[in-house]
C-alpha cells in the first residue's frame, strides 16, 4: 500500500520580493504513510504547505495527485482536490456542538437533516475512537479532542492528503499519544499524512519518512530507520558531522573566575520556559544555543524583563535585584538587542539620530532631554565608530540597509554603557562583512570588561565568539559546553539529546 | 626671395600666436572648470541643506498650501477681505476688526483642541470623538462655580482650575479605556461622546445658564485697552506652554516612539500605557481651555450646541496638518495651521454671503479637494510625474551631448 504515490510536487519555486522562499523543491507523499516535513524556521516548510493548500500561488513547478496534475489556486481548490489542513490553532467554533462543527460550511450536505447528521457524526467518532459525543459542545472538550474533531471533519470530507501543522504544540504527553493513535489509524486506512512539527522525538515516534528543507531548498528525503536523530539535526542545520570539529577558539579561563555580574536562580517567564539557573562574569562572552523555538530567545527576554517574569531570584553584582520590566533591567546596566529587528528594534519612521539616543534618553529621564549639541556629539561618534552608512543623522532609519539598521540598534545600547549586553541574533539577515565586524566588536567589548550574551543560529559564529555555550532543547537547558568541549559535534549531539 | 622670407616670418608668427593662444585657452578652460566646479559643489551643498530643511518642514506644505489657496481666492474675489481696522466697540474700547481677526478669533477653540488631538492621534493611532462633550462638561463646571458665588478674578481662576481638574478626570477615563483596556480610541470615547452632554446638563440643571460680568467679557472677547481678542492670546499661551512641554521634556520623542512601534518602545524602557494616558490628560486640559473660551465668549452655555461637531473639525485639522491618523510622527504646528485653514474657509463662505444652510456643503467640497490632494495616491502620482520630467530632461541633455 505504501508504494502508491498519492501526492507529488516537483520543482516547486516561490519568490517573495527580495527573498527566494522555495527553490526547486520536490516532495512526494505515498498513500498510507506519515511523512514528517522538517526544517528550521524560515526553511520553507510553511511556504510549501501554503503552496500546497492554495494560500500562495507557486512561481514554478507542478503538483499532481494520484498521477493527475492539479492546479490549486485557492484553499477551496485544495479541498476539492482532497487536501485538508488542521492548523496549530483550532479553527472551529467552540460554541457549537461537535457534530455541527463537523458539518458546517459543507454545501454537499445541505439537504441532509440534522438527525441524520448527528447519527453520521456518531459513527465517524466511533470509527476513529475519538472520545467525544456528537451533541457535546466543542468548547467543553479538551484541546486534544478538539484537534481530533477537526481531523475527523477533514477525514469525512474525503481527504486523501491530511496536513497536520504543529498539532502537538499545545498538548500534553497523554494527549499526544491519543493523537498518534488516531494518526496511525488513518494511516492504515490509506490516508497520506504530512506532519509538521519541531519536536524531534515525536517525529521518530510516529513517522515513516522525513523530508528535510533548508533555506528554501530540498536537502533530501529519508526513511526514518536510516536517519539517526543526530544526523537529522545536522541536516536541518546544514552542517556535516565530521571535519568541522577544529574550530575551537582560544580558551579564556579567566572568564570563569570572579564574581558574577549577573546571576539568576530558577528564572522563568509566562512564555512557558522551564525555570533555569544562569550566571555571567565580567568580561565573559557566553551564548544560548539550540534550534529555533528551543526557548533561547525566551530565556534572554526573561533576563531583561521583556516577558512577564513569573519566578526566580536575580542578583546583579552580588546584590539582590528585582527586574520585572525593561526599564529596571536598563537601570541595572543591562542592554538587550532583540531578535526581531523590525518588530522590536527599530522605530522605523524616526531618524537615525533619534533611534541611537533613545535608550540613553530614557535612562536620563523624562525631564532631561538631551540637547541638540549633545545628541550630535554622541550620534556622530557612533556613526563613525561603527561605520554606519547613512546619508545623514536625520535620515529615517527605515531607509537604511538591514546591517546598518542593526548597527544603529547596537549603537543605541553601547551609548548607555551597559555592564551586561544581550545580543539576540545580531547578525541575522546582514551581509558577511558586517557580520564579522559585529563578531570582532563583541570580542573587543568583552576585553574591555563588558559581559556579553550572544545568540546566533549559526553555530560557527557562536563557537568563534563565545567561551561558554548553554544548550537548550524544548524550552529547557539540556547542557553546557566550555573549553575543549566546544565543538560543533558536541553542540549537535547535545541538541539531539545524546551524551555531552 | 624677400617675399619668401616674409612668408616664413609670417608662418613663424602665426605658429607662435597659435601656441600662445592655445596655452591661454587651456589656462582659461582649467580656470573656468575650477570655478564652475567650486560653484557646483557650493551649490550642491546649499541644495542639500535646502532639501534637508525642506524635508523637515515638508509636512507643513499641505496646510500652508490650503491657506494660500484660500488667500489667493479671496484676493481675486475681493481684496478688501484682508482689511483690518481698529474701531470702538460698545464698551468704548479700541478693538481690531476684520475678516482676518474673526478667522484667528473664531478658530481659537478648534486650534486648542487640535493641539491635544494631535498628541492623542500620534500616541494611540486613533482619535478622541468626545472632545466636544468633554469641553461642554468642563465649561459646565466653570459656569456652575461662577454662578454659585460672586464673579471676581479669584473665583474665575478657581473655577478654571476646577474645570481643568474635572476635564482631566474625564480625560483619564478615556485614556484608561484606551491604554489599559486597549479599546479602539474611537469606540472608547464613544461612551463620553454619547453621555457627555447629559452629564453637562446635570451639573447646572438649567437649559442655558448664563454668566454675566465684565470680567467674563475680558476672557471671552476683549481685555479693556487691548485691541487683540483675548481668545487669540489664550491660543498663543497654550501653544507656548505645549511648546515648552515638548521642548523641556522627552514627551515628543516618547509619543512618536509609542505611536510607531509600541513593542520597541517598551523594550527601551518607555511605558506605552503611561504615554497614551498622558496624551489624553493633555487633550482633557485643551478641552477645558476650549470650553472656558466658548462659555465666556457667549456668556452662557447651551449643552446641546456648545462646541458641536468640533471633534470632526479637530480630526480634520490634524489630517490637513499632515499628521498620520495611524499614529507616529507629528507636528502640532501643522494641526494648528489646519484649524485656521478650516476657519478661513468658513469665514470666506460667509463673506461670500453663502446661506448658512449651504455652508457645510461647500465646505465639504473644498475639504474633499484638500484631502484628495494630500492622499498618498496623488502624492505618489506627483512624485512619479516629477521623476519622469527629470528623466526626460536628462535624456534631452544626453541627446544634445
Amino acid at each position: 500500500m505504501q508504494d502508491k504515490i498519492l501526492l507529488s510536487m516537483r520543482g516547486i519555486g516561490k519568490n517573495f520580493p527580495g527573498v527566494r522562499a522555495l527553490h526547486n523543491v520536490d516532495f512526494t507523499l505515498r498513500a498510507g504513510e506519515i511523512h514528517a516535513l522538517m526544517g528550521e524556521n524560515g526553511a520553507g516548510k510553511s511556504t510549501l504547505i501554503k503552496v500546497l493548500t492554495g494560500v500562495y500561488g507557486k512561481d514554478a513547478g507542478t503538483i499532481s495527485i494520484e498521477g493527475k496534475e492539479v492546479f490549486i489556486r485557492s484553499p477551496q481548490d485544495a479541498q476539492k482536490a482532497g487536501i485538508s489542513t488542521v492548523y496549530q490553532e483550532i479553527t472551529l467554533c467552540p460554541n457549537l456542538t461537535v457534530a455541527e462543527n463537523m458539518f458546517i460550511g459543507r454545501d454537499k450536505n445541505v439537504l441532509v437533516g440534522w438527525g441524520k447528521r448527528y447519527r453520521r457524526a456518531g459513527e465517524i467518532l466511533r470509527n476513529l475512537n475519538i472520545p467525544a459525543r456528537p451533541r457535546q459542545q466543542l468548547g467543553a472538550c479538551s484541546l486534544a479532542v478538539q484537534q481530533m474533531v477537526a481531523i475527523a471533519r477533514a477525514v469525512d470530507m474525503d481527504c486523501k492528503v491530511l496536513i497536520l501543522d504543529e498539532p502537538t504544540s499545545s498538548l500534553d504527553d497523554k494527549e499526544v499519544e491519543m493523537l498518534f493513535t488516531l494518526m496511525r489509524d488513518l494511516r492504515s486506512q490509506g490516508v497520506g499524512i504530512i506532519f509538521v512539527t519541531h519536536f524531534l522525538e515525536q517525529v521518530y515516534a510516529v513517522s515513516d519518512r522525513i523530508t528535510v528543507l533548508r533555506n528554501g531548498e530540498l536537502v533530501g528525503e529519508y526513511e526514518v530507520e536510516n536517519l539517526p536523530q543526530v544526523e537529522l539535526v545536522a541536516k536541518m542545520m546544514g552542517k556535516e558531522l565530521q571535519g568541522l570539529s577544529d574550530l575551537k577558539q582560544d580558551d579564556n579561563e579567566a572568564a570563569f573566575t570572579g564574581t558574577p555580574v549577573y546571576e539568576v536562580a530558577h528564572l522563568t517567564s509566562t512564555t512557558g520556559i522551564a525555570p533555569f539557573d544562569f550566571s555571567i562574569r565580567k568580561g565573559e562572552v557566553n551564548g544560548f544555543t539550540g534550534l529555533l523555538g528551543s526557548g533561547r530567545s525566551e530565556s534572554v527576554r526573561a533576563i531583561f524583563g521583556a516577558d512577564r517574569v513569573s519566578g526566580g531570584t536575580v542578583q546583579v553584582e552580588g546584590k539582590k535585584a528585582r527586574i520585572s520590566n525593561p526599564k529596571q533591567a536598563m537601570k541595572r546596566g543591562i542592554g538587550y538587542l532583540p531578535e526581531d529587528r523590525k518588530a522590536d528594534g527599530i522605530i522605523a519612521d524616526l531618524s537615525v539620530r533619534e533611534n541611537i539616543i533613545l535608550a540613553l534618553q530614557v535612562m536620563k529621564g523624562f525631564f532631561h532631554p538631551l540637547s541638540q549639541k549633545e545628541q550630535d556629539a554622541f550620534v556622530d561618534e557612533y556613526i563613525r565608530a561603527l561605520d554606519i552608512k547613512t546619508a545623514s543623522a536625520d535620515t529615517p532609519i527605515k531607509s537604511l540597509s538591514g546591517g546598518n539598521q542593526q548597527k544603529v540598534i547596537l549603537a543605541r545600547w553601547l551609548l548607555t554603557h551597559p555592564k551586561y549586553l544581550i545580543l539576540d541574533e545580531p547578525t541575522r539577515g546582514i551581509d558577511v562583512g558586517t557580520k564579522t565586524e559585529i563578531q570582532r566588536l563583541v570580542r573587543r567589548l568583552a576585553k574591555d570588561g563588558m559581559s556579553v550574551t550572544f545568540i546566533s543560529s549559526e553555530i560557527e559564529e557562536m563557537l568563534r565568539t563565545c567561551s561558554r555555550l548553554i544548550v537548550m532543547r524544548d524550552r529547557r537547558i539540556v547542557g553546557e559546553l566550555r573549553g575543549t568541549k566546544l565543538s560543533q559535534d558536541n553542540v549537535m549531539r547535545t541538541i539531539a539529546g545524546g551524551e555531552q | 626671395m624677400k617675399r619668401f622670407a616674409s612668408k616664413i616670418k609670417w608662418s613663424k608668427y602665426t605658429q607662435l600666436l597659435k601656441t600662445k593662444w592655445s596655452k591661454y585657452t587651456q589656462l582659461l578652460k582649467t580656470k573656468w572648470s575650477k570655478y564652475t566646479q567650486l560653484l557646483k559643489t557650493k551649490w550642491s551643498k546649499y541644495a542639500q541643506l535646502l532639501k534637508a530643511k525642506g524635508r523637515k518642514h515638508a509636512q507643513l506644505l499641505v496646510p500652508l498650501l490650503s491657506i494660500l489657496l484660500i488667500a489667493v481666492f479671496n484676493l481675486l474675489r475681493d481684496p478688501s477681505f484682508f482689511s483690518v481696522e481698529i474701531s470702538k466697540n460698545n464698551l468704548d474700547n479700541p478693538v481690531l476688526t476684520g475678516n482676518l481677526i474673526s478667522i484667528l478669533n473664531g478658530a481659537s477653540e478648534l486650534a486648542v483642541i487640535s493641539m491635544g488631538m494631535t498628541l492623542v492621534t500620534a500616541a494611540c493611532g486613533g482619535q478622541d470623538i468626545s472632545v466636544g462633550a468633554l469641553g461642554t462638561i468642563a465649561a459646565s463646571v466653570f459656569v456652575k462655580i461662577l454662578r454659585d458665588g460672586q464673579i471676581t478674578a479669584g473665583t474665575i481662576v478657581l473655577a478654571f482650575l476646577a474645570c481643568c481638574a474635572a476635564a482631566m478626570v474625564f480625560g483619564a477615563f478615556n485614556g484608561t479605556l484606551v491604554s489599559v483596556f486597549k479599546i479602539q480610541p474611537m469606540i472608547a470615547t464613544l461612551v463620553l461622546f454619547t453621555c457627555g452632554r447629559s452629564v453637562a446638563y446635570w451639573i447646572n440643571g438649567g437649559a442655558t445658564p448664563t454668566i454675566e460680568s465684565p470680567l467674563i467679557n475680558a476672557v471671552g472677547s476683549f481685555i479693556p485697552g487691548c485691541p487683540v481678542p483675548t481668545p487669540i492670546l489664550i491660543v498663543i499661551a497654550v501653544g507656548l506652554l505645549l511648546g515648552a512641554l515638548l521642548r523641556f521634556t522627552t514627551l515628543g520623542l516618547y509619543t512618536q516612539t509609542v505611536g510607531i512601534n509600541q513593542r520597541a518602545a517598551r523594550l527601551n524602557g518607555i511605558n506605552p500605557t503611561l504615554i497614551k494616558l498622558a496624551s489624553f490628560l493633555v487633550l482633557g486640559l485643551c478641552c477645558a481651555v476650549a470650553g472656558c473660551i466658548s462659555a465666556s465668549r457667549l456668556g452662557l452655555i447651551n449643552h446641546e450646541t456648545m462646541l458641536q461637531e468640533i471633534e470632526m473639525d479637530a480630526i480634520l485639522a490634524v489630517a490637513i496638518g499632515g499628521n498620520a491618523l495611524g499614529g507616529g510622527k507629528f507636528r502640532i504646528t501643522g494641526s494648528v495651521l489646519g484649524a485656521y485653514a478650516i476657519q478661513a474657509l468658513t469665514i470666506t463662505l460667509y463673506a461670500m454671503k453663502v446661506p448658512s444652510t449651504d455652508v457645510k456643503a461647500y465646505k465639504a467640497i473644498v475639504i474633499i479637494i484638500i484631502v484628495v490632494i494630500s492622499s498618498p495616491v496623488v502624492k505618489q502620482a506627483i512624485s512619479r510625474l516629477w521623476a519622469k520630467v527629470k528623466e526626460n530632461s536628462q535624456k534631452k541633455k544626453e541627446v544634445a551631448a
